[in-house]
């Protein structure tokens, strides 16, 4: 019962996410609800994982937690650089910011 | 002991959900990309940790299930400022203007050489 | 050779941990798949200090529990501001000055601030920290200078074991 009001209150949570990633207005504002969902997503599987009575769903909330954190920061790097395969070093920082 | 367990588990959860609840609420209502990192931190730390903490009772003891909980928290811990700090370091070089006042003036802030 | 070794252990446990399993034949493979993992780091040339970290130590931890009550008492402030009506936010940029002398302590005194909802760090720049506080109550609570001599007593120690 209490896991799935927990679930009930992040399905709740995460449509509210998504009304904020769909208004914007900026990436960044996208970006960052891109990232909340994320967050709520992985407490979410560990919850359902409790609901069900399988706790092996908490290893797929880790591996779920890892992507989150790796794919926030490639979109970051790729909208800031334009290149994923940039060193990202102070001096391409510079030369981005020359461009801009 | 499962009755404390119980009452225990079902306070925490029911925290988090409310935080979880108006960390999502803030991202709606607050103004702009800076003041509503501040609700989305708010998610990303006290929200999940308190539903974590309210797992963590039903976990049925010292096992790996435990285990796997604290390590979740603890990732989420490590991780979250991280990402924060990048998406907002991301916006202002991108050239968004923070809608904030100037507090230099406050006491003890650091002041650049030649300011007063 | 000991870092390599010390990585080694840790990955070890960390997959015991992760996969719960007894046999003996899937103890090996674990220990062959750690060592592989071991091996690819060493190429990789990525196995510093940082894969045996002795510099950090359990003095820690007592931060981590003040820290921990500084985040709920910051989370229920921010928790007030957004539920408020009339939503009574004062945003506030300010700069200040971190006082650890070396990196690691300034990067876990911004990491806390971020951490802690109502304050984010912005920039990091020679010991400077740029920060964007919620409300003005935030930024005199950031100020105020306690987080700072807190990570210093905690870093001083270690700084000192290792110079």
């Amino acid at each position: 019962m209490m896991f799935a009001a927990a679930a009930a209150a992040l399905i709740v949570a995460i449509f509210l996410g998504l009304i904020r990633a769909y208004l914007g207005p900026t990436i960044y504002d996208r970006i960052l609800a891109g990232n909340m969902i994320g967050t709520m997503t992985v407490i979410l599987i560990a919850v359902h994982g409790f609901l069900a009575g399988r706790p092996e769903f908490l290893d797929i909330a880790l591996v779920y937690a890892l992507i989150n954190f790796i794919g926030t920061i490639a979109i970051l790097k790729y909208f800031r650089f334009k290149d994923l395969g940039h060193a990202g070093t102070d001096k391409g920082r510079e030369e981005v910011e020359d461009d801009a | 002991m499962d009755m404390i367990f119980d009452i225990l588990s079902w306070f925490f959860i029911l925290a988090g959900s409310a935080f979880v609840l108006i960390g999502a609420i803030g991202v709606i209502r607050l103004p702009e990309v800076f003041t509503r990192s501040h609700a989305a931190g708010m998610v990303d730390t006290f929200g999940t940790a308190l539903i974590l903490l309210g797992l963590m009772f039903q976990a049925g003891g010292f096992n790996l299930v435990l285990v796997k909980l604290v390590m979740i928290g603890f990732f989420l811990f490590f991780t979250s400022p991280v990402s924060s700090h990048a998406l907002v370091r991301a916006a202002l070089a991108d050239g968004a203007k923070p809608l904030a006042e100037d507090g230099s003036n406050l006491e003890g802030a650091y002041k650049e050489k030649g300011e007063k | 050779m000991a870092s390599s070794i010390s990585l080694w252990v840790f990955l070890y446990v960390f997959w015991f941990l992760l996969s719960g399993h007894t046999e003996p034949l899937l103890l090996g493979f674990g220990a062959i798949s750690c060592a592989v993992v071991v091996f690819i780091a060493y190429r990789m040339d990525v196995i510093d200090h940082e894969g045996h970290p002795s510099h950090l130590s359990f003095r820690i931890i007592p931060y981590w529990v003040w820290l921990c009550i500084e985040i709920v008492k910051s989370n229920i402030d921010v928790a007030k501001v957004i539920l408020s009506p009339k939503l009574n936010i004062s945003p506030v940029m300010f700069k200040t000055k971190a006082n650890q002398s070396r990196e690691l302590g300034q990067v876990i005194y911004a990491n806390s601030i971020t951490l802690t909802p109502g304050t984010v760090t912005l920039g990091l720049e020679d010991g400077i920290l740029e920060i964007h506080a919620l409300t003005i109550e935030g930024a005199k609570g950031v100020l105020s200078g306690e987080m700072d001599r807190r990570v210093c007593k905690v870093k001083g120690k270690m700084e000192g074991h290792n110079e």
